[in-house]
């Protein structure tokens, strides 16, 4: 396998994975803005927050109302982070790969890039948005469920897996940091708290299963601990890096990365989460994605075409 | 009904399809009664059928300078193309000849130089020919072959004649729209193939690859063989992705490879180094390796030559196969088969003067508004001058290129090129087209793909088919009619 081609798949998967990831945070605050009263409304500069396009983004705007905000997440030239951009790059990568992946894969990522490409209009409307965004997770699913069912699971592909499952741990973190900072928590407004932290369950597909598995209602530091400790969730940050010591494992000189892993595992599993309080999440939490993008660069390192 | 046969207009050209009487051809019979019985609907839906799956399988082709836009969705048209199995056979046989006859003739070029000696082939030719490879002199290459893949382009005049009109023995581009073509109609028209003869197309990969295989330095080892593509911006870059795709093996760039101290090429690996034994390289020449030629190249790796000069690697095409593609040597070919096989040529060329020669020179510049004027070296349409259609002002300028470098320069009549009917709106109009087939040469044997890539010119009366100005494609199907032609 060659080193740039695994470099390739890599980053197909992971720009696959985001669109993904943004894909569903749109969703769910388009779904809660409906439910918070006006004026308490957080709006849509958090969800720029948290996909880290806050400056890309005031280039060219100079408040965050909802059209521009919305335009910019999904199809914004200059946001690299857009719906759009993301599959732009995914494709040209499955372009470079082509060869590697199984057809149904490649026709997977070109005919969704071409699907949010012609139909902005109708995904921009408001009740279009719903269905483009829809369609947009479901055929993410699908790239994911051919290369699980149809392409060789050899070195390539253990390559594309840890792209994805690095790309997921990165925006659980990103969207518990964000939120939990930027959520209403004044006593007044106690009834909507419940809802704002049903949704960020909700923008990580995690509220049924943490139901399943917390077996409590809603509240802040269960939603925490299951984010990040949960070992059966496959968008926890646990399960990730879990996920990611054994995908590595059979690479040659993989001991490098699994140190990495096991330092970042180690401090996760011996901090009590639940305690930490709104400053000491932030800081907790931004270590820990100073960590994921360590744990990348010794990946490229090893791995990537120098 | 849409399509009424009886009111199509072939002449003053012959049409592929259907004779000058309105009455298709015996190859082309079930053909036209099926388009005949569509609706108007149904050709509409039929077309869009055909454009939906190309953008989603993605075939796509590169034109050079859109901005963002690198790839566009390949254009093919939905009605076939046709040829008769007995015809085919003829062509066939022809195109073996030739290429047989054109690597005899690279090899003595880069050693004893027979043909000149002979007084056969002008030594000057040779002198300014810019795609002669000194590098090279003194090596043979497996089996002596050094053009193991040509592209030929033929076209059928008003007569029926079918002509040589180019050889391309360098990086040839297309068989994969070939193959991507016949997949569009199975999806578009599967009625068709039921009942219809035609001979199938997707064995190419395979035997490209059997080809590459044998070409391997290392004879007791599964050979390791790799296609090297200038990257995604190249015009082909959707082929040379479909063809490693297609035989299994890796797509590399310049930078994933490394000639090393033992003159062995090696890829980068996450395992490491690995040996690297054949390579079908989709470079031209000058970018290969910036050692021996352009010290600028990017695209090429260092050494690359010195590994292919001890035997260490085969590279497919050779360097400097590209000296017999020249179309001042193009006219040469007939007096080459002569010469290597004492044989007449089968498939001819097409008339053509050379502007090297002083009275065909003068001949070109006082009919150049009749004449279409080529450059010996350009590719892809560049450079080109097709008289009738062009001004007073380009014909001038084409007249001074010409005395300025008379050697750089063919000319031949304007050929009335056959047609097919093409759909245009809800109905079909004759447009032009030519024909690429692949001639795969391992030494051992001699394999042409089944028809070839057919190329049409959209625009109404145009005569260039090049998919960068404009062109479009059909699916060529050989039918076995079981008639002789």
């Amino acid at each position: 396998m060659l080193s740039r081609v695994v470099e390739t798949l890599y980053w197909m998967s992971r720009y696959v994975e985001r669109a993904e990831n943004v894909a569903r945070l749109v969703n769910v605050n388009n779904l809660l803005l409906m439910d918070l009263p006006k004026g308490l409304s957080t709006g849509w500069e958090p969800i720029i927050d948290i996909i880290g396009s806050r400056e890309a983004y005031l280039e060219n705007h100079k408040d965050f109302n909802e059209r521009s905000a919305f335009k910019f997440l999904l199809v914004g030239a200059n946001n690299p982070s857009s719906i759009l951009n993301s599959l732009w790059s995914a494709r040209e990568n499955a372009r470079t790969v082509r060869d590697v992946i199984p057809r149904a894969v490649w026709e997977g990522i070109n005919s969704l890039y071409l699907y949010v490409k012609e139909n902005q209009n109708e995904g921009i409307s408001k009740r279009g948005r719903f269905g483009y965004l829809k369609h947009i997770i479901e055929q993410t699913h699908l790239v994911f469920g051919a290369l699980d069912a149809t392409c060789n699971h050899d070195h390539g592909y253990m390559f594309m897996r840890f792209g994805s499952v690095l790309e997921r741990a990165d925006m659980t973190t990103r969207i518990l940091d964000v939120r939990s900072a930027n959520l209403i928590e004044s006593e007044t407004d106690r009834p909507f708290e419940n809802i704002q932290w049903i949704s960020v369950l909700r923008s990580l597909s995690a509220y049924q299963m943490y139901r399943q598995q917390m077996g409590v209602r809603v509240k802040r530091e269960d939603v925490i601990e299951f984010m990040l400790h949960s070992e059966v969730f496959p968008r926890a940050v646990l399960y990730c890096l879990y996920e990611m010591k054994s995908i590595i494992a059979p690479i040659t000189h993989s001991e490098q990365i699994d140190a990495v892993i096991a330092d970042v595992t180690k401090d996760l599993v011996t901090t009590d989460v639940r305690k930490l309080k709104n400053g000491q999440l932030h800081q907790f939490l931004d270590d820990i994605q100073i960590d994921l993008a360590e744990i990348h660069n010794r990946l490229a390192e090893l791995y990537f075409l120098k | 009904m849409s399509i009424n046969w009886q009111k199509y207009k072939s002449q003053p050209f012959y049409d592929e399809l259907i004779s000058q009487t309105g009455k298709p051809r015996s190859h082309s019979h079930n053909l036209a009664g099926y388009l005949a019985g569509l609706s108007d609907e149904e050709l509409t839906s039929a077309r869009a059928a055909a454009e939906f799956a190309i953008k989603e399988m993605g075939i796509t082709f590169t034109v050079y300078g859109e901005g963002s836009s690198i790839d566009r969705a390949w254009p093919v048209d939905i009605v076939p193309r046709v040829i008769g199995k007995k015809e085919w056979d003829f062509i066939e046989s022809g195109l073996k000849q030739r290429v047989q006859a054109l690597n005899l003739f690279i090899n003595d070029l880069y050693h004893k130089q027979q043909i000149i000696k002979d007084g056969v082939f002008p030594k000057e030719l040779l002198a300014k020919s810019v795609n002669y490879r000194p590098q090279c002199e003194g090596i043979t290459p497996p089996n002596g072959i050094w053009a193991h893949i040509c592209g030929s382009d033929l076209v059928r005049d008003d007569k029926g004649t079918v002509y040589v009109l180019e050889d391309n023995l360098r990086v040839p581009s297309g068989v994969s729209y070939m193959i991507e073509n016949r997949s569009v109609m199975k999806r578009v028209f599967p009625e068709l193939f039921e009942n219809n003869d035609i001979l199938p197309v997707h064995d190419y990969p395979s035997q490209l690859f059997d080809m590459l295989c044998a070409m391997s330095p290392r004879k007791d080892d599964k050979p390791e063989v790799v296609v090297l593509t200038p990257g995604i911006y190249n015009s082909a870059y959707f082929e040379h992705c479909y063809l490693a795709q297609e035989m299994g093996c890796e797509l590399v760039e310049g930078r994933d490879l490394v000639v090393n101290n033992d003159d062995c090429v090696y890829m980068k690996t996450i395992y490491g180094l690995r040996r690297v034994d054949v390579i079908y390289r989709r470079i031209d020449d000058l970018f290969l390796d910036p050692e021996a030629f352009n010290p600028d190249s990017t695209l090429g790796v260092a050494g690359l030559m010195r590994a292919w000069r001890k035997g260490n690697v085969a590279l497919v095409n050779a360097p400097g196969a590209g000296v017999a593609d020249d179309k001042v040597v193009y006219s040469f070919v007939p007096e080459i088969i002569k010469y290597y096989l004492d044989e007449d040529i089968k498939l001819p060329n097409v008339p053509t003067y050379k502007c090297m020669d002083k009275s065909d020179r003068q001949y070109v510049i006082e009919h150049i508004d009749e004449l279409v004027v080529k450059p010996a070296n350009e590719s892809g349409g560049y450079g080109l001058l097709i008289g009738p259609n062009s001004t007073k002002k380009e014909q001038q300028e084409c007249i001074k290129r010409i005395k300025a470098d008379p050697r750089n320069y063919i000319a031949q009549p304007t050929l009335k090129l056959s047609t097919v009917p093409t759909l245009v709106d809800n109905h079909v109009e004759g447009r032009h087209v030519d024909l690429r087939p692949f001639i795969l040469s391992s030494g051992q044997n001699t394999q042409v793909t089944t028809g070839g890539l057919t190329r049409v010119a959209l625009v109404k009366g145009s005569l260039v088919v090049n998919s960068s100005q404009g062109g479009g494609s059909k699916d060529t199907w050989i039918v076995d009619d079981g008639e002789a032609q």
